[in-house]
C-alpha cells in the first residue's frame, strides 16, 4: 500500500445504507480504482437532515458531532450523495458559528468532504471508468449536488467514457423532482405535481434509463415512473460508472437466482 | 387583506385541480425563466452587479434610521408631507384622512403591493371613494374581485379568454360585437376605459419601488406607463411605500435598476422608469398640487437586528416564485396572503404570525433555485429554515411530525442500537417486497405511496454487508 494512496472515509447516507447498499460498494469499487484507500466509520448513521430540516437544531447538532468525530483523521470524506455531502460541507459549520472550537473542527471536516462523483473527478483527476452500459440514459441534476456543490459537468464527463451508453439530456434537468426529504410525505399533492412534472421529461426523452446521483431523488422518481406503468430502470450513477448494474435497478424486481446482497461485487 | 395561509394545503389542492390555474403556470414558468437567463447572459457585469445591489440594500438597512430621516427632510423641503405608519390600519387613517380632506370621490391607484397589504382598497371603498386600479393586471383582478397571484404579473393566473370574459362581463356599453381575441384589442379596450378614470380622479396613489434619501425622491417602474396618468393627473399624490425602500442616492437606485427588470422579466430595463420629488412646482407644466407620502413599517423594524434582516433587501422583481417549482405547482393564490412564493414564505410569517403562515415556510423542498436567481442574494431556503427552527422552538411543529422525529433522532444519536434496528426492520421489508422490489402500499407511508411506489430495500444493511466483507477480507488476507 503506497503512503500517497488518500485515506478515504465513506460516508454512506441513511438510504443508501438502508435501501441500497449496493450503491455504497459501487462508491467504495469507484474510490479503490481511483487509488483511494476505503474506510467505511460504523459510528455513522444520518446526516442529520431530517433534524435540520425540520427545525431541530440540537438533534442536528449532536448528529453532526458525531460525524464529525467518526470521520476525524481521514484525508477526504466522500458520500454517493450531493444533498448528504453538502450538509456536512456547507451547513455543519453554521451549526457551530458561536463556539469556535466546536466551528474549527466543523470546517476542518468541511474542507475534505466531497461528493462522490465530483471527488473522483475534481481531486481524484479521473478523466474516464472502465465500464459498459449500452442504454440510452438521461440524467437528473439533484438540487443540492448542483447547486451547494456545483456538480453537473462531472457526472457527464465520466458517463461519456462509457461504452456504448449514450446520453440524453433532460428538460428542466435542473429543476427539483419534489423529493425535498420529508417534505414529499408532508405535502404529497404538491410533491407529487412537481414529480409528474419530472417524469413527463422523463419519458419524452425516450431514454431507457434514468441516473442521477443521489438515492432520495431517485427513489422518488423511479417510485413516480413505476407507477405510471413506465419500465424505465432507474438507477444511482455511481452505480453505471462502476459497472455495477447487475443488481435490479431501484424499485426493480429480483430475480430468484440471482443474489449478490451478500458481497456486493 | 384576510389571510387564508393557514389553509395552504387545501389551497394547493384545489389549485392543482383547477386547469386554468395549471395552464397558467405551465405557460409562466417557461417564459420568465428564459427571458432571464438571456438577460443575464447579455450583460457580463450581472453577476457583479447582483453583489453590488446586495452591498447597497445592506447599508441601506444598516443606517435604516439615518437614510429615512434624511428622506423625510428632503421631502419637506421639496414641499411634500410625510406620514410614519407603525402599522397598517395608521396608514389607511393617514390616507383616508387625505382623501376626506380633499373631498376625493374617486381614486386611481397605481400597482402597490403595499396598498395590498394594507387592504386599502377594501378601507376607501367603505368609506365611499371609488378606487380604479391602473395596472391592466391589478385592473383585470379588481374586476374579478381577486387578489393579486404574484407580485409583479398580478393576473398571471387569468387566461386571455377569461379576461375576454370578464371585459365583456363588464364593459356593457361597448359594443357586443367587437373583437377582443387578441390581446392588443384587450389592451386598448382596457386603456380606453381608464383614460377617463385618470381624468376624473381626485387623488392618484402609487407604491414606490425606491425613496432616494439624497433627493427626497420617490420612484416607480411600469411597464404600461399607468404610474406616470396616475401620479400626475389628479390634485394630489400619494406614495404609499414600506421604510425598507429607502436607499442613499439615485447612483444606488441606478444600479440596482440595472439587476431590478433583467431579474424580473427579462427586460434590459422596464418600459418606465418614473421618478417624482414633491409638488408641482410654479415652474412645472403639471403634476399634484399636493404630495404626500405614507411610510410604513407594520412589523418590518422587528426583522431588523434578526435572523430575517437580509430579507429586507427584496426589491419584489418576482424571480424567486417565477424559479420555484413549489409556486408553479400551486400557484399565487394557496399562500393565502400578499406575498407568495419564496419571499412569501419568509416575509409572511414576518408580518402577519407564524401560527398563521407556519405551512409557507415548510411547503419548500429547499432546491435552492430561488435563491440562485435573488438579485440581492437573499438566502430564502436558510431563513425558511429559521422559521422552522422558531416552529420548533415554540412547539407549532405538528405532533405526528415531532413524534416521528424524535423517535428517529433517539436512534440516530444511538449508531450501535440504531444499526441493530435498521438491520432488522430492513430485514422484514426486504423480504415483504423481494418478489416485486417495490410497495405499492405499505402502513405508515401513506404519503409517500399515495401517489408512489415505494422501492423496496436490497435486505441486508451496508453497514452489515460491509461488516461481512471486512471478516471475510481480514481472514483471506
Amino acid at each position: 500500500m503506497s503512503k500517497s494512496e488518500p485515506r478515504v472515509g465513506l460516508f454512506v447516507t441513511c438510504l443508501v445504507d438502508l435501501f441500497r447498499p449496493s450503491v455504497g460498494f459501487a462508491a467504495v469499487k469507484l474510490l479503490e480504482a481511483a487509488g483511494c484507500r476505503v474506510e467505511v466509520p460504523a459510528q455513522q448513521t444520518c446526516c442529520g437532515q431530517p433534524a435540520y430540516n425540520s427545525g431541530d437544531r440540537a438533534d442536528t447538532r449532536a448528529i453532526a458531532l458525531q460525524v464529525i468525530e467518526a470521520f476525524k483523521g481521514f484525508d477526504y470524506v466522500v458520500a454517493p450523495s450531493g444533498s448528504c455531502a453538502a450538509m456536512l460541507k456547507k451547513h455543519y459549520p453554521t451549526l457551530f458559528e458561536t463556539q469556535p472550537g466546536l466551528l474549527a473542527r466543523a470546517e476542518d471536516l468541511s474542507s475534505r468532504t466531497y461528493e462522490l462523483v465530483s471527488f473522483l473527478t475534481d481531486v481524484m483527476q479521473l478523466s474516464n471508468v472502465e465500464a459498459t452500459f449500452p442504454q440510452t440514459v438521461t440524467y437528473h441534476d439533484s438540487c443540492s449536488g448542483l447547486r451547494e456543490l456545483g456538480v453537473r459537468d462531472q457526472p457527464r464527463k465520466l458517463l461519456s467514457s462509457i461504452n456504448d451508453l449514450s446520453l440524453e439530456e433532460l428538460s428542466d434537468a435542473d429543476i427539483c423532482c419534489g423529493f425535498g426529504g420529508t417534505f414529499c410525505v408532508k405535502y404529497p399533492d404538491i410533491s407529487n405535481t412537481m414529480v409528474s412534472s419530472k417524469t413527463g421529461n422523463i419519458e419524452a426523452t425516450g431514454a431507457t434509463t434514468l441516473l442521477a446521483g443521489d438515492l432520495g431523488c431517485l427513489m422518488n422518481m423511479a417510485g413516480k415512473l413505476q407507477r405510471n406503468g413506465s419500465g424505465i430502470q432507474v438507477r444511482h450513477v455511481a452505480e453505471v460508472l462502476a459497472g455495477m448494474t447487475d443488481e435490479p435497478a431501484i424499485g426493480g424486481s429480483i430475480t430468484p437466482d440471482h443474489d449478490v446482497r451478500d458481497g456486493g461485487n | 387583506m384576510q389571510s387564508t395561509s393557514h389553509n395552504f394545503k387545501d389551497n394547493a389542492r384545489r389549485a392543482i385541480a383547477d386547469p386554468n390555474i395549471q395552464a397558467a403556470m405551465a405557460k409562466m414558468k417557461v417564459g420568465f425563466t428564459g427571458k432571464r437567463l438571456a438577460a443575464a447572459a447579455r450583460l457580463p457585469e450581472f453577476e457583479a452587479l447582483r453583489d453590488a445591489a446586495r452591498d447597497i440594500k445592506n447599508h441601506s438597512l444598516a443606517n435604516l434610521d439615518f437614510y429615512l430621516e434624511r428622506y423625510e427632510d428632503k421631502v419637506k423641503e421639496t414641499g411634500g408631507h410625510v406620514h410614519w405608519a407603525p402599522t397598517a390600519e395608521d396608514a389607511r387613517k393617514a390616507i383616508l384622512d387625505i382623501c376626506r380632506r380633499v373631498d376625493a370621490k374617486t381614486v386611481t391607484k397605481g400597482k402597490s403591493m403595499i396598498s395590498e397589504e394594507i387592504a386599502l382598497n377594501d378601507h376607501l371603498e367603505q368609506a365611499g371613494i371609488k378606487v380604479v386600479e391602473t395596472d391592466l393586471g391589478e385592473y383585470i383582478i379588481q374586476l374579478r374581485k381577486e387578489p393579486p397571484s404574484h407580485i409583479i404579473a398580478p393576473a398571471v393566473h387569468v387566461s386571455k379568454e377569461q379576461v375576454e370574459a370578464d371585459f365583456r362581463a363588464q364593459h356593457q356599453h361597448l359594443p357586443a360585437g367587437r373583437s377582443l381575441s387578441e390581446p392588443t384589442d384587450l389592451v386598448n379596450e382596457a386603456r380606453q376605459i381608464l383614460r377617463q378614470r385618470y381624468l376624473d380622479a381626485d387623488v392618484g396613489i402609487t407604491g414606490a419601488n425606491f425613496l432616494i434619501a439624497e433627493t427626497g425622491t420617490s420612484i416607480i417602474v411600469t411597464n404600461e406607463g399607468n404610474g406616470d396618468l396616475t401620479q400626475s393627473l389628479p390634485r394630489v399624490h400619494i406614495v404609499i411605500a414600506s421604510i425598507e425602500k429607502v436607499v442613499p442616492n439615485l447612483e444606488d437606485a441606478s444600479t440596482i435598476l440595472r439587476v431590478l427588470a433583467r431579474s424580473a422579466t427579462g427586460q434590459e430595463f422596464s418600459a418606465y422608469t418614473t421618478l417624482s420629488t414633491g409638488p408641482r412646482r410654479p415652474e412645472d407644466p403639471d403634476g399634484p398640487e399636493e404630495y404626500h407620502v405614507i411610510l410604513l413599517d407594520n412589523g418590518r423594524s422587528s426583522m431588523l437586528g434578526s435572523e430575517f434582516q437580509d430579507m429586507l433587501r427584496c426589491i419584489r422583481c418576482g424571480a424567486c416564485m417565477n424559479h420555484c417549482p413549489v409556486y408553479h405547482a400551486v400557484g399565487g393564490h394557496s399562500y393565502g396572503w400578499v406575498y407568495p412564493g419564496p419571499m412569501g414564505s419568509v416575509l409572511t410569517p414576518n408580518l402577519i404570525g407564524v401560527e398563521e403562515a407556519g405551512h409557507l415556510p415548510n411547503a419548500s423542498t429547499f432546491c435552492g433555485r430561488c435563491e440562485s436567481v435573488c438579485p440581492v442574494r437573499i438566502p430564502l431556503p436558510k431563513m425558511m429554515r429559521h422559521w422552522r427552527e422558531r416552529e420548533f422552538e415554540r412547539h407549532l411543529t405538528p405532533k405526528s411530525v415531532r413524534g416521528g422525529l424524535g423517535i428517529w433522532a433517539f436512534l440516530a444519536r444511538r449508531p450501535a442500537l440504531y444499526q441493530r434496528l435498521t438491520g432488522l426492520g430492513i430485514g422484514v421489508l426486504g423480504i415483504l417486497g423481494r418478489r416485486r422490489g417495490r410497495f405499492k402500499s405499505l402502513p405508515f407511508a401513506g404519503g409517500w405511496t399515495k401517489y408512489r411506489d415505494l422501492p423496496a430495500p436490497q435486505g441486508k444493511t451496508f453497514q452489515q454487508l460491509w461488516a461481512k466483507q471486512q471478516k471475510t477480507r481480514s481472514t483471506t488476507k
